[in-house]
């Protein structure tokens, strides 16, 4: 059903379309050499990556399309990748 | 431990941008730098239709789609209506950004008219141009902000062309002869001198203009792993001058240390693949004539 306007009533209603699907290649993130920068997390361009309860930074493979800006732009190579398998 | 970005995350995932897509990073940023209480005006382009495939949007702000040509003349009609509600007691003590965040082509072409007159009569908006330098959306078609030499498919590189045959057209200066108290230049690759700039536009009272440089996987043909880095280049090699322009006074807010060669910038993306190292030469001369100008040796 269209709505009158077009308009949404639900903000951020995207998050039920998990793009984690379209990934080629999986970055993994190793806590122990991340300092926290935060550099990956400002870059993504999905905002899946997140702090944790311990503020540890992760990533939420249910959104994160595989780019690997974050892995490319970690000064301390934190960010490692490999290939998905299907 | 302090924070150096804010965590709220007013555009949602789920979103159908391109991976390694440089305008969402731009709209992360953006929406970091002005909080919750921004109203954003998005005409045609990827953005609208990446963050809104109906029924569903990526937007935790209130947000309005409009046809090209009005983007500015829209952001004015809001801005007058929160101005008329506050004369009746409404919003009292909120400061609400009218935000349009509009393409290349739909600033610099065909929206236009729309964003010189609401520059002109003065109206409290912060217009952020997001420059991926071609009508990505309908498939890379060349826009007044296509930089020389680069193939679009409007204007092909082939045997008798060497693609676009005109320098970018400079929206920032323009925007700036209208005499409006902000203009500044960004690039999504400089995280913290964009949200600073888009902060300072938010406090400032009248019109302000961001010319941000967001780099393009799909139009500009590169990896998307990329994408910050070549926006660095852009900016590192002095091809895209960070700057601002506050109440007509310029100042330069990133020098670089040593200009790199543009080839480096050049080299890495295949819109340019088909130059020759003298066509570069041509553009590295522009580029230099361009840096001098600004005063960017
Ligand atoms: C008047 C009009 N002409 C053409 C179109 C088709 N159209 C839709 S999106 C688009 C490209 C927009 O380019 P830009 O503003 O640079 O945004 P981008 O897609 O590059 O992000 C075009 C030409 C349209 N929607 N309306
Ligand atoms: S970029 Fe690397 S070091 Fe910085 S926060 Fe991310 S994982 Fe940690
Ligand atoms: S690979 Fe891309 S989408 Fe995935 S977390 Fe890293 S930056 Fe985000
Ligand atoms: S075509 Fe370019 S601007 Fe459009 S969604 Fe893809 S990467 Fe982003
Ligand atoms: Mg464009």
């Amino acid at each position: 059903m269209v709505t009158i306007g077009a308009i949404i009533y639900e903000p951020g209603s995207t998050v039920r379309n998990k793009t984690g699907g379209w990934r080629t290649f999986r970055p993994i993130l190793n806590t122990e050499k991340c300092i926290k920068c935060e550099i990956c997390y400002i870059f993504c361009p999905e905002g899946a990556i997140y702090e944790d309860e311990e503020e540890n930074f992760r990533i939420n493979y249910d959104y994160c399309k595989g780019c690997l800006i974050c892995s490319k732009e970690c000064p301390t190579n934190a960010i490692t990748r490999v290939r998905e398998e299907k | 431990m302090g924070k150096r970005f804010p965590r709220e995350e007013l555009l949602a995932p789920g979103h159908r941008g391109c991976a390694g897509c440089g305008a969402s990073i731009l709209v992360r940023m953006a929406l970091k730098a002005a909080g919750r209480d921004v109203i954003v005006v998005n005409s045609t382009g990827c953005l609208e239709v990446f963050t809104t495939p109906y029924p569903e949007t990526a937007w935790r702000v209130p947000w309005i789609h409009t046809a090209f040509e009005c983007g500015g003349a829209v952001a004015s009609g809001i801005e007058r209506a929160i101005k008329a509600l506050k004369k009746r007691g409404k919003f009292k003590d909120r400061k609400i950004t009218v935000m349009p965040i509009i393409g290349d082509g739909g600033t610099a072409d065909i929206g236009f008219q729309a964003l010189s007159g609401a520059l002109e009569r003065g109206h409290d908006i912060v217009y952020i141009m997001y420059d991926n330098e071609a009508y990505m959306n309908t498939g890379v078609q060349r826009s007044s902000a296509t930089p020389l030499f680069a193939s679009a498919t409007t204007a092909p590189a082939g045997k008798r062309s060497k693609g676009e045959d005109r320098p970018k057209k400079d929206m920032a200066m323009i925007a700036a002869a209208h005499g409006i108290p902000y203009v500044a230049t960004a690039c999504i690759s400089y995280p913290e001198d964009l949200m600073k700039k888009v902060k300072k536009a938010c406090e400032i009272e009248g019109p302000a203009f961001i010319h941000v440089l967001q780099p393009c996987t799909v139009g500009w043909g590169y990896n998307p792993e990329d994408t910050i880095k070549i926006g660095r280049l852009a900016v590192e090699t002095g091809f895209f001058p960070l700057y601002e322009i506050e109440h007509g006074e310029f100042r330069i807010t990133y020098r670089p240390a040593k200009r790199k060669p543009l080839k480096e910038y050049i080299r890495m993306q295949k819109r340019y693949r088909h130059l020759t190292d003298e066509d570069i030469e041509i553009l590295q001369k522009y580029v230099d004539e361009r840096c001098k100008l600004l005063g960017l040796e």
